[in-house]
C-alpha cells in the first residue's frame, strides 16, 4: 500500500557516503595531492580562482579535488567559503604596466618595445595526443631569458600617446569602489561593477557571447591590442601608516582589445577599448571578457543596442555560473505541489473541452435529424 | 555551537559563526527585513551571500532564517508541505549543525518555519515566523523581463499589465489559468508574488497572526508581510478568485478542505490523494481520524525526525 517517503535523512547520508567513495575512486590508486592539482592542473585551478573570486591556489585545488573535477562545483565551494571571510577593505588599483610578464603578445604590431613574448602557451602546438604523457617522461628544462627587471610598456599606452585610443576611463576617487559581493546588482551598472561581474562570469557563457559579436551580433571590429600574463604586486593603503604596502602578488591575465569607433560630434575618431582582467592564466576568458566589455559599452558610446551581448541586464544577470547552475538544477527538487495544481487545472480544462465537443456533436446530429 | 569542517588542511580553514553567516551579514539582512516589514510587499534589495547550498535551493530563505534565528528558537522546515522531503531534511540538518537549535516537525511548536511551496494547514499563531523560499520574487517578471522596467511599474503602481494577463487567461481558457504563484496585492499597495505556493494557500496569508518573511537569494530580494496585513488575491468581479477543491478527502486521515498530493499507486491508473502537509496528516491520524485507505492500521505513532526534542 502507500509507502510514505520517509528516511530522507538516511538517504542523504548514504548518497553522500557513496559520493565520497566515488570521488576517491579506486582506493588502490594513490589519491591526488593538492600539490599535484595546483601544480599540474594549474589552469583548472586558475579558472576556479577567477570565477570563485578568491586567489588561493591551495584552496582552489582542494575545491577541485572535493568536486571530483567539476569546475563549476569547485567554483561554488570556493565562493561559499569566500563569502564567510571578513572584508578588510580593498587594494589599490594594481598596475599591470609594472607586471613581471611571462607572456605578452600584441596582434597590432609586428614588433614593439618589450618584444613579443610567447610564454607558456598552447598556441602553435599541434593538438596531437602525446602517448608519452601517459607516463612521466623527463623534460628538458625550460629556456628562459634572464629577468632584466625592465618595465614592459602597455600597447594601449603606445596608442594612447598619439591619442589614437580613448583614455583609460578616469576613476572618480570620491566614489567608493563597487563591490558586487556586498551590494545587489543595479542597472545601469557602472564600469567597476560591470568588470567585476564579468571577471567572475562563466568562461563558457562569455566566450559564446564574445563569439556572437564576431559573427555580426554587435560587431566591434576588435584587434587584440595586447594580452599579457604575469605577476603584479597587490598594495593596500594602511590608513595608520599613510602609505600603501605590498601584501602579496597575484598572477593576472590582462587583455586590451582595440576596437573601431567612428567618432562623434564631440569626440574625434579614435579606437575604443574593451577590457579583460582575470586571475591566473586565463587567456580565453580575458579575451572573451574584453569583447563583452566593449559590447556592453554600447549605450555609453551611443551605439544601437541590437544584440544580446550588448544587453546589460541580459549579460550581467546571467553570466554567473554559480547562480545559473543552482537555479537550473533546482528543477530537480520536488515540485509536486505546484504540479498537482497544474494537473488539476489541465484535467478540468480537458473535461470541459470534451464535454463541449460532445455537446457540439450532439447538436450537429440533432440539426441533421431536423433537416 | 560552532561547527568545524572535518577535513580542513593545514591552515585553520573553515570555522563558521552561529548559523553560518557572520554577524555583519546578519545585521545587513535584518535591516532589509525591517525595511520589508515597514513596507509590506515591497521587494527590498539586499546583498545576498553565497550559501553552502545552491542558488534556487532555498538560499534566500536560509539567509533570512540565519539572520533571525536565536539559540532558543525551534525550527521546522518543510518542502511541498512535508518535513521529510530531501531538501527540507537538508536545510533542517544545516541549522541543527551550524546553530545547534532544536528542530521540530510539529507546526504549533515551531517558532520559525521555513517553507518551500506550501503554508501549513494548521493556522499559525502570533509569535511564529514563516520564512518562504522564493525563486523569482518579481510577480511581473514573466510579463516584463527587465528589472529596470518592473521597478518603475511598482513605483508607479502600474499593475495594468497583470490584470491584462489575467484577463487574457479568462479570454483563452474561460478561467484564470494561474494555479500557483498567484499574484496578491498587499495592504492595497504592492502586487507581490507569494512564492510558488499553490493558490490554495493564498487565503492563509491574509490577516495571518504570524510574521511572513520572503527571501530570494539568487535574485537578492527580501520582502515581508507583517501580522494582520491585508493580502488579496487579484481577481475580477465576474471571475472571483477561488482556490482548488479536491473531490475526495485525504485517503489516510480523511481530512477535507486541505491540499492533497496525488500518489500514483500502480501503472493502471490507480491513484490516491493524501495530505501534502505531513504534520497535519500525522496529527489527525494520531487523533484517531481514519482515511479510506488506512483501513485498520494502528494509530500513527508520531516519530520525531531528529533526536532532539523541542526545547520549549
Amino acid at each position: 500500500m502507500y509507502v510514505a517517503v520517509k528516511g530522507g535523512e538516511a538517504a542523504i547520508a548514504n548518497a553522500h557516503r557513496l559520493l565520497a567513495s566515488r570521488r576517491r575512486g579506486d582506493a588502490t590508486v594513490p589519491g591526488l595531492t593538492l600539490e599535484q592539482i595546483a601544480g599540474q592542473l594549474s589552469l583548472a585551478v586558475d579558472r576556479v580562482m577567477g570565477e570563485g573570486s578568491l586567489y588561493d591556489p591551495e584552496l582552489a585545488a582542494l575545491a577541485i579535488k572535493q568536486a571530483r573535477g567539476d569546475l563549476i562545483e569547485a567554483v561554488f565551494l570556493l565562493r561559499a567559503y569566500r563569502t564567510t571571510l571578513p572584508r578588510f577593505g580593498h587594494s589599490e588599483p594594481v598596475d599591470t604596466g609594472e607586471m613581471l610578464v611571462e607572456r605578452r603578445i600584441s596582434a597590432v604590431y609586428k614588433d614593439l618595445p618589450g618584444g613579443q613574448l610567447l610564454g607558456p602557451t598552447f598556441d602553435y602546438t599541434h593538438r596531437l595526443l602525446d602517448p608519452e604523457l601517459a607516463g612521466d617522461p623527463p623534460l628538458d628544462a625550460p629556456e628562459t631569458a634572464a629577468d632584466t627587471g625592465e618595465r614592459v610598456i602597455r600597447v594601449s599606452d603606445i596608442l594612447g600617446d598619439e591619442g589614437l585610443i580613448e583614455d583609460d576611463p578616469a576613476t572618480d576617487i570620491s566614489r567608493p569602489v563597487a563591490d558586487i559581493t556586498r551590494t545587489p546588482m543595479e542597472f545601469p551598472m557602472e564600469r567597476d561593477a560591470r568588470l567585476q561581474t564579468l571577471a567572475r562570469g562563466d568562461e563558457g557563457f562569455l566566450l559564446a557571447l564574445a563569439y556572437s559579436t564576431q559573427r555580426g551580433y554587435a560587431r566591434s571590429h576588435p584587434f587584440a591590442g595586447e594580452i599579457r600574463i604575469g605577476e603584479v604586486d597587490v598594495e593596500v593603503m594602511i590608513p595608520e601608516l599613510g602609505f600603501a604596502i605590498v601584501i602579496g602578488r597575484v598572477k593576472l591575465t590582462e587583455c586590451q582589445m582595440v576596437n573601431q569607433f567612428k567618432g562623434s560630434a564631440k569626440a574625434p575618431p579614435q579606437f575604443t577599448r574593451g577590457y579583460g582582467l582575470v586571475f591566473g592564466q586565463a587567456e580565453r576568458k580575458a579575451m572573451a571578457m574584453s569583447l563583452c566589455d566593449r559590447a556592453l559599452r554600447a549605450s555609453e558610446l551611443g551605439e544601437d543596442i541590437t544584440a544580446p551581448a550588448q544587453d546589460e541586464e541580459f549579460v550581467l544577470s546571467h553570466c554567473d555560473n554559480v547562480q545559473s547552475t543552482g537555479f537550473v538544477e533546482h528543477l530537480k527538487l520536488p515540485h509536486y505541489v505546484d504540479f498537482q495544481a497544474e494537473l488539476d487545472l489541465v484535467r478540468r480544462m480537458r473535461a470541459e473541452h470534451f464535454a463541449k465537443a460532445a455537446d457540439d456533436a450532439a447538436t450537429d446530429v440533432a440539426k441533421e435529424a431536423a433537416e | 555551537m560552532i561547527a568545524h569542517a572535518a577535513d580542513a588542511p593545514a591552515q585553520n580553514l573553515a570555522s563558521y559563526n552561529f548559523a553560518y553567516l557572520d554577524e555583519q551579514t546578519k545585521r545587513m539582512i535584518r535591516r532589509a527585513i525591517l525595511k520589508g516589514i515597514a513596507i509590506p510587499g515591497y521587494q527590498v534589495p539586499f546583498a545576498s551571500r553565497e550559501m553552502p547550498m545552491p542558488y534556487g535551493w532555498g538560499t534566500g530563505g536560509v539567509q533570512v532564517t540565519a539572520a533571525i534565528i536565536g539559540r532558543d528558537d525551534v525550527l521546522k522546515v518543510i518542502d511541498q508541505g512535508a518535513d521529510d522531503t530531501t531538501n527540507a531534511v537538508s536545510i533542517r540538518a544545516f541549522f541543527a549543525k551550524t546553530a545547534g537549535v532544536a528542530t521540530t516537525t510539529t507546526t504549533p511548536d515551531a517558532t520559525i518555519i521555513q517553507t518551500r511551496h506550501r503554508i501549513p494547514e494548521t493556522p499559525l499563531h502570533a509569535g511564529q515566523v514563516l520564512v518562504y523560499q522564493v525563486p523569482i520574487p518579481e510577480p511581473l517578471r514573466f510579463l516584463e523581463p527587465r528589472e529596470t522596467e518592473t521597478r518603475k511599474m511598482h513605483a508607479l503602481e502600474e499593475y495594468g499589465l497583470m490584470h491584462v494577463k489575467l484577463y487574457e487567461d479568462i479570454a483563452r481558457n474561460g478561467r484564470i489559468a494561474t494555479t500557483y504563484a498567484y499574484p496578491v496585492k498587499v495592504e492595497g499597495r504592492y502586487v507581490m508574488d507569494p512564492s510558488p505556493t499553490p493558490k490554495f494557500d493564498n487565503p492563509k496569508m491574509h490577516m495571518s497572526e504570524a510574521l511572513q518573511l520572503f527571501g530570494a537569494g539568487r535574485e537578492k530580494r527580501i520582502y515581508a508581510i507583517p501580522p494582520h496585513t491585508e493580502v488579496v488575491s487579484l481577481d475580477f468581479e465576474d471571475h472571483p478568485f477561488e482556490i482548488q477543491h479536491f473531490d475526495e478527502p485525504c485517503a489516510l486521515c480523511g481530512a477535507e478542505q486541505v491540499y492533497l498530493d496525488e500518489v500514483v499507486l500502480d501503472d493502471k491508473g490507480g491513484r490516491m490523494f493524501v495530505c501534502s502537509d505531513t504534520h497535519h496528516c500525522e496529527s489527525r491520524r494520531a487523533e484517531g481520524h481514519r482515511g479510506a485507505l488506512l483501513g485498520d492500521e494502528p494509530a500513527f505513532g508520531d516519530q520525531p525526525l531528529t533526536d532532539k526534542e523541542p526545547a520549549l
